[in-house]
């Protein structure tokens, strides 16, 4: 996927004047927030679990070459083979050859934000493959020709009327006067257009919620059960995953499952949760003959041992972006790449450079609610504080903010100076906005005025104020 | 406690000391209300967030040593503000190496810094104010206040002992008003979306009186409130708490 994330502004821009994207992010404030808040009311040991689970991945971390030599091991030994990626097109070109070398048509897919990272649809589709999105929200938005807004609701920027108009123009098979206002009726006719396709598909690909070292088992998480059908159908089940997704044992995995639905949808579980562990065995009823797992890189052991380590903890719940006033108002296509929200500007610039994507560090007020959801304990603002040092020490923040800092700290460390400059303009702008006790605008503050007032100053200081009461009062006793 | 009154060095705050010392002059009243004795170092001038959050570190330690330098040798240093109280008492001591010398003294600072509300209620014990006022009034959560230093209930409580004051718990009160310091400039349109939302929620509350415990948050709403033409009336929490209401409220017009 081409970045766009230097373009956040102008997008951010667009994104508030989109009146039907404004309709459907409606849905992200309201619903998952009382969800997710209910589902930790009622399980008291909640925050106890988030200890552990940030506890968990920051010793894997600390071990992770260890726990991932582990793992290959286990995938060898179960008939699997793992393919080492370090980059995007590493990645991309493993996939297509294991697709040639099954020979191929059609590959059904689950959901995967890796394959969206990686480009991977429109590189099988360049080599002739027919590529099927199962997951609902992936299959609408693979019909808009567009990439997903959130990762775990790729099409939250979709409202329904329009899901049902695209439905219309491209399932052309189907009777015109169906009735299709309601969702469920939209997910059965997705079902129905699905079901041939799985039995059709040669490969199918999904991701991974976590990958165990102790089995040599991935694990997917779902709520449609499309994941299943993918990955057992057809005769090869490739798993793509990026190498953080690593967890020591299964134990350690339920321990994070825990909070993982809770704090992604408010669920206890999700509907389904799907172990799978090398290729079909002699004894097994069904599925497939061949187990691939491509481990990606991508610029994540550069991460380690950084001051953004951190966020290598991360599994995807989507918590941040769901609480995150900012995603809020312009949603996840104005972050510009495939990662949006708080999570998405930390982990962004690790991947794609902060010369890229240092505006999404940027887009925050630091007010700490994706922390205080966030079930691995990440501290996002601190690391998007990071990315601002990182992006201020290459001079890449605008002149304009780099001479006016210089400027206040020369008064902020002069207090004589200060207060005398601030008596200044406290006095001016007082006078300026005489009466009326506010300014329309700003001389240097347009991006304020824009849409606000300005009140005025009181038009003495405080220091001013105390100091003339301290001498009124004589010398304090 | 001792019974000797604490001394408290009062962190003004840079918007208060310019644009509204009625906050101030009310911290002082409150301060010494509860029984502490309270001074106003003049070498202090802001807590150095504009560098800070800009990723400007050096800017920011410079200006975090000016005033670990101002506001030492106190019992306690109070701001009437959540984020500049975060900034010294959380922040200070991660901007300095450990073995730093800055690192120690900006700790000791740390440990005795407070925000105001929960400064008298916690620390000081205060059960409520001798306060009136016959309002309508709502009530926001800063977002420093809230999550850094846990001001949720402190600031309720006292509200709820100013006789004659009605409080409507503002809708998502939790949620951030757009403000963020630089960012209301740096990101005009999207901070406008979240003030424009906050307002909107503060007129369906039916209060005629907002209430917040932060000047940058409350210059953010009086003003989008001003430009709408809006009624409700924007004061800190510390003006009311002390009965410190003969300015007119912030943005309002004067005589
Ligand atoms: S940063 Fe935290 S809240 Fe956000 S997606 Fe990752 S784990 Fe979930």
């Amino acid at each position: 996927m081409q970045s766009q994330s230097h373009a956040f502004k102008e997008r951010s821009s667009a994104a508030l004047q989109d009146v039907q994207l404004q309709k459907a992010l409606a849905n992200v404030k309201t619903g998952f927030i009382d969800k997710r808040a209910a589902a930790a009311a009622a399980l008291p040991e909640f925050d106890a679990l988030r200890d552990a689970a940030r506890d968990i991945k920051n010793h894997t971390l600390a071990h992770l070459d260890l726990y991932l030599e582990r793992y290959e091991e286990k995938v060898i030994a179960s008939g699997g083979t793992v393919h080492w990626c370090a980059t995007a097109a590493d990645a991309r070109d493993a996939v297509a050859q294991i697709c040639r070398s099954a020979g191929a048509k059609t590959v059904t897919k689950g959901k995967s934000m890796i394959s969206e990272e990686i480009g991977l649809n429109d590189h099988l589709e360049a080599e002739g493959l027919t590529v099927v999105e199962t997951d609902l929200g992936e299959y609408i938005i693979q019909l808009r020709k567009e990439p997903p807004s959130h990762i775990i609701a790729p099409a939250v920027h979709v409202t329904r009327e329009q899901v049902e108009a695209d439905f219309r123009s491209h399932h052309k098979t189907l009777p015109d006067d169906r009735k299709l206002d309601e969702a469920e009726l939209l997910v059965a006719e997705a079902r129905e257009m699905l079901r041939q396709r799985y039995l059709e598909a040669d490969v199918g690909i999904t991701g991974a919620n976590f990958l165990i070292a102790e089995t040599g088992t991935s694990v997917i998480v779902t709520n449609e059960g499309n994941g299943d059908l993918t990955q057992s159908l057809p005769k090869v089940h490739v798993v793509i995953a990026s190498l953080e997704k690593i967890v020591p044992t299964l134990e350690d995995t339920c321990t994070i499952l825990r909070v993982l639905a809770r704090s992604a949808t408010g669920q206890e579980f999700s509907s389904y949760t799907t172990f799978s562990t090398g290729p079909r065995r002699a004894e097994d009823p069904d599925g497939p003959e061949a187990y691939h797992v491509i481990l990606l890189d991508n610029g994540r052991s550069a991460m380690l041992g950084t001051e953004f380590e951190e966020m290598l903890r991360c599994i995807r719940c989507g918590a941040c972006m769901n609480h995150c006033p900012v995603y809020h108002a312009v949603g996840g296509h104005a972050y510009g790449w495939v990662y949006p929200g708080p999570m998405g500007a930390v982990l962004t610039p690790s991947l794609i450079g902060v010369e890229k994507a240092g505006q999404l560090p940027n887009a925050s007020t630091f007010c700490g609610r994706c922390e205080s959801v966030c079930p691995m304990r990440i501290p996002l603002p601190k690391l998007m504080r990071h990315w601002r040092e990182r992006e201020f020490e290459k001079h890449l923040s605008p002149a304009a903010v780099r001479s006016g800092l210089s400027a206040w700290r020369f008064f902020a460390t002069r207090p004589r100076l200060y207060h005398l400059g601030g008596r200044i303009a406290a006095a001016m702008m007082a006078r300026l906005a005489g009466r009326k006790g506010r300014l329309k605008s700003l001389l240097l503050g347009g991006g304020w005025t824009k849409h606000r007032d300005f009140p005025a100053p009181e038009g003495k200081t405080f220091q001013q104020l105390w100091a003339e009461r301290q001498r009124s009062e004589g010398p304090a006793s | 406690m001792s019974d000797s009154k604490p001394r408290i060095g009062l962190f003004v705050t840079c918007l208060v000391d310019l644009l509204r010392p009625s906050v101030g002059f009310a911290a002082v009243e409150l301060l010494e209300a509860s029984g502490c004795v309270v001074e106003v170092p003049q070498s202090q001038t802001c807590c150095g967030q504009p560098a800070y959050n800009s990723g400007d570190r050096k800017d920011a330690q410079a200006v975090a040593r000016a005033t670990i330098e101002a506001m030492e040798g106190f019992d306690y240093v109070v701001a009437p503000s959540g984020s500049c109280a975060a900034m010294l008492r959380e922040h200070y001591p991660t901007l300095f190496k450990d073995g730093d010398v800055w690192r120690e003294r900006a700790r000791h600072l740390a440990e005795r810094t407070h925000e105001l509300i929960s400064f008298l209620v916690d620390v000081r014990g205060l059960q409520g104010v001798s306060a009136r006022l016959s309002a309508h009034a709502t009530y926001h959560d800063s977002c420093s206040g809230l999550r850094e230093l846990g001001v949720k209930d402190q600031p309720r409580k006292l509200l709820n002992s100013v006789e004659g004051l009605q409080l409507t718990e503002l809708r998502e009160s939790e949620v951030c008003c757009g403000f963020g310091g630089t960012f209301c400039v740096k990101y005009p349109d999207i901070s406008n979306e979240m003030v424009t939302s906050k307002v909107r929620d503060i007129e369906a509350s039916g209060a005629k009186l907002l209430l917040a415990g932060d000047l940058g948050c409350l210059l953010n709403m009086a003003g989008k409130l001003k430009r709408l033409g809006s009624q409700v009336e924007v004061r800190h929490v510390a003006e009311v708490l002390a009965g410190h209401i003969e300015q007119p409220a912030i943005g309002e017009e004067r005589n």
